[in-house]
């Protein structure tokens, strides 16, 4: 059938509209990439180029051979890492009781854990402060791998309990005739379908620690200790005596930071896109 | 923070099915679900609840960090230089202009964008892919980012603003304090739109596309049909998300404190206790600060939690 002139024109708005946002989302991305890739004396003229006229990759080599960015980048690792096991073991346990349980207490208890989520972390901070000292871990990665659960479990626990509460409750019945307790129910049945929850729970989780500023900058101090978004703000300069700020390497760190996440994000679109809306701006 | 913000679920439990009373196995249950909810609770109690009444009692002493000296307690000393405190006064106005401008543009900007997704067309996927992108970084490093395109002399910003004839001259818009509250709010725009278009269109795609038949059958026209039917359908995902980008846009500290500092005249409320607590050692100050801003917060928890009846059990 061949298409009305209007239906061309109409069809043509709609998609440079797509082109526009399209280009507004990623217009920031391409300027690091561009940066980084941009040798210093030509950043540093005017006007702008809006292309890379000799590509360079001399700010990844100043990245990688900058000890505190690479500590840096184990350290968010270790972190994340370990916030995100953690969330997730205790998280299952919460879950499993609040999704396939009936007891008293249960509504308190989740009403706790979904006010919890929306809990502002500077309310606590000098408190935490307080502990932190108390217990020798001020400037550890111990005292963000702990204040980071006030983030990560409550948000673990709540996601994977719509997950539970979706499972059909014939699995566990059947399990149950069989002579399963409650518990060989828990990790032999339900633990297994609930993989996909933990991967998409696991990955929220790790992209919020990833991502903590606040903590980070208020419970630690030498650049042993940095985790990524620290280093990233505290990119020393090194040219020009110090003063001149580099941001040739900064965007080049940047996008470093910013790769994995990407990768993450484009295989895990829709494991993502289900945890963030689980089952959920459906009333 | 307010990275992985969870969406709620008013869906009914579908726990297992009744049984009769006080029978053996309930009680099992209720004691296992019990033993279940122990680590978390513990540890909830252990980093948040237990430091959270620490803060309302130091909020009313003098304590300071790292000090030799004894905590006394001052009554109500630390609300009452809060009340007349200009330097709070000015972070609460920075926080609400910062709320009021990326609350208002994001949802504008995200609702078109979702309605934009929400057509069928190639690379629908691959746009939504792009859409969460923003999302995943890591606020500091986009801020990074900005401030480098913000940049006074050799910035992207200015100069696309001087090509479309914008501006004459260019503008330092992170240091110049008329644009940089704008310019902040742009940023955080750019990074959430997407963000509030995807929990918008999880709203849309839920939408039976039978009403719009029937609509359309009955006359209407799209612009009636979005106003009489996606806007009012759209309701409770509006609700979720406008909620949710206040209670974030009200503890704003990373893009704050990367693109800004700790300057004076950009301060917003958790910068300004971070300072006091932090750099300052003000430990029972910063408290009653910690307290302020928790209410204020709290206010919309409390109208978020009502608005959405979590469930009954």
């Amino acid at each position: 059938m061949p298409e009305s002139r209007s239906n061309i024109v109409s069809r043509g708005l709609f998609y440079f509209l797509v082109a526009v946002i399209l280009v507004y989302t990623m217009f920031p991305f391409y300027w690091a990439l561009k940066s980084s890739f941009t040798p210093t004396n030509e950043l540093f003229k005017t006007p702008v180029e809006y292309w890379p006229n000799s590509p360079t990759l001399a700010h990844y080599g100043t990245v990688f051979r900058n000890n505190v960015f690479l500590v840096a980048l184990l350290n968010s690792t270790i972190v994340a890492g370990s916030v995100t096991i953690l969330s997730l073991i205790i998280g299952a346990f919460g879950a499993y009781a609040l999704g396939r349980f009936r007891f008293r207490g249960r509504s308190p208890v989740l009403y706790l854990v979904l006010s919890m989520t929306m809990f502002p972390q500077i309310a606590v901070l000098g408190s935490l402060y307080n502990m932190v000292n108390r217990f020798g871990l001020f400037n550890r990665l111990g005292a963000l791998i702990l204040t980071y659960l006030i983030f990560t479990l409550p948000f673990t626990v709540w996601v994977l309990t719509n997950f539970f509460k979706a499972m059909p409750s014939e699995l566990e019945e059947a399990a149950y005739v069989d002579g399963a307790t409650p518990f060989q129910t828990f990790y032999k049945v339900l633990l297994p379908l609930a993989a996909p929850g933990l991967v998409t729970t696991g990955l929220l989780a790790f992209i919020a620690a990833w991502n903590e500023f606040l903590y980070a900058l208020s419970f630690t101090q030498t650049p042993d200790r940095y985790t990524v978004t620290l280093a990233i703000f505290n990119f020393a300069p090194q040219t020009s005596g110090g003063f001149e700020i580099p941001w040739g390497p900064i965007m080049a760190a940047t996008v470093v930071v910013t790769v994995p996440l990407v990768v993450l994000t484009l295989i895990f679109q829709r494991r993502i896109m289900a945890g963030l809306t689980a089952g959920a701006v459906k009333g | 923070m307010g990275q992985g913000q969870p969406v709620v679920s008013t869906r009914q439990a579908t726990t297992a099915p009744k049984r009769g009373k006080d029978t053996d196995l309930t009680r099992a249950r209720t004691r296992l679900a019990w033993l279940l909810l122990t680590p978390t609770l513990a540890i909830v109690a252990f980093i948040a609840l237990w430091p959270l009444l620490q803060t309302i009692y130091l909020s009313f002493t003098n304590a300071r960090l790292a000090s030799t000296s004894p905590t006394k307690f001052i009554g109500l000393e630390n609300y009452a230089y809060l009340i007349q405190d200009q330097q709070f006064r000015q972070s609460i106005w920075v926080t609400v202009q910062f709320t009021a401008l990326t609350v208002v543009f994001e949802f504008l900007l995200g609702l078109g964008v979702a309605l934009v997704i929400n057509s069928n067309f190639k690379g629908r996927g691959l746009m939504r892919t792009a859409m969460l992108i923003p999302w995943a970084i890591p606020t500091v490093v986009s801020a990074q980012m900005w401030k480098w395109m913000y940049n006074d002399i050799y910035g992207v910003i200015n100069d696309l603003f001087r090509r479309f004839g914008l501006i004459s001259q260019n503008v330092a818009f992170v240091a110049d304090p008329g644009t940089s509250i704008p310019a902040i709010a742009a940023v955080d725009i750019w990074k959430t739109t997407p963000f509030v278009a995807l929990l918008l269109l999880a709203g849309l795609q839920v939408i039976p596309g039978d009403v719009y038949e029937a609509a359309y059958v009955d006359g209407a026209n799209r612009i009636q049909q979005f106003f009489r039917i996606t806007l009012p359908l759209l309701r409770p995902a509006i609700l979720v998300t406008l909620i949710f980008r206040t209670l974030d846009a009200l503890r704003v500290f990373d893009v704050f404190y990367v693109m800004f500092g700790a300057r004076q005249d950009t301060q917003t409320m958790a910068i300004y206790n971070q300072q006091n607590l932090v750099n300052f050692s003000d430990l029972g100050y910063g408290a009653a600060i910690s307290m302020a801003i928790f209410i204020i917060i709290g206010i919309f928890v409390a109208l978020y939690v009502t608005f959405l009846k979590v469930e009954e059990a």
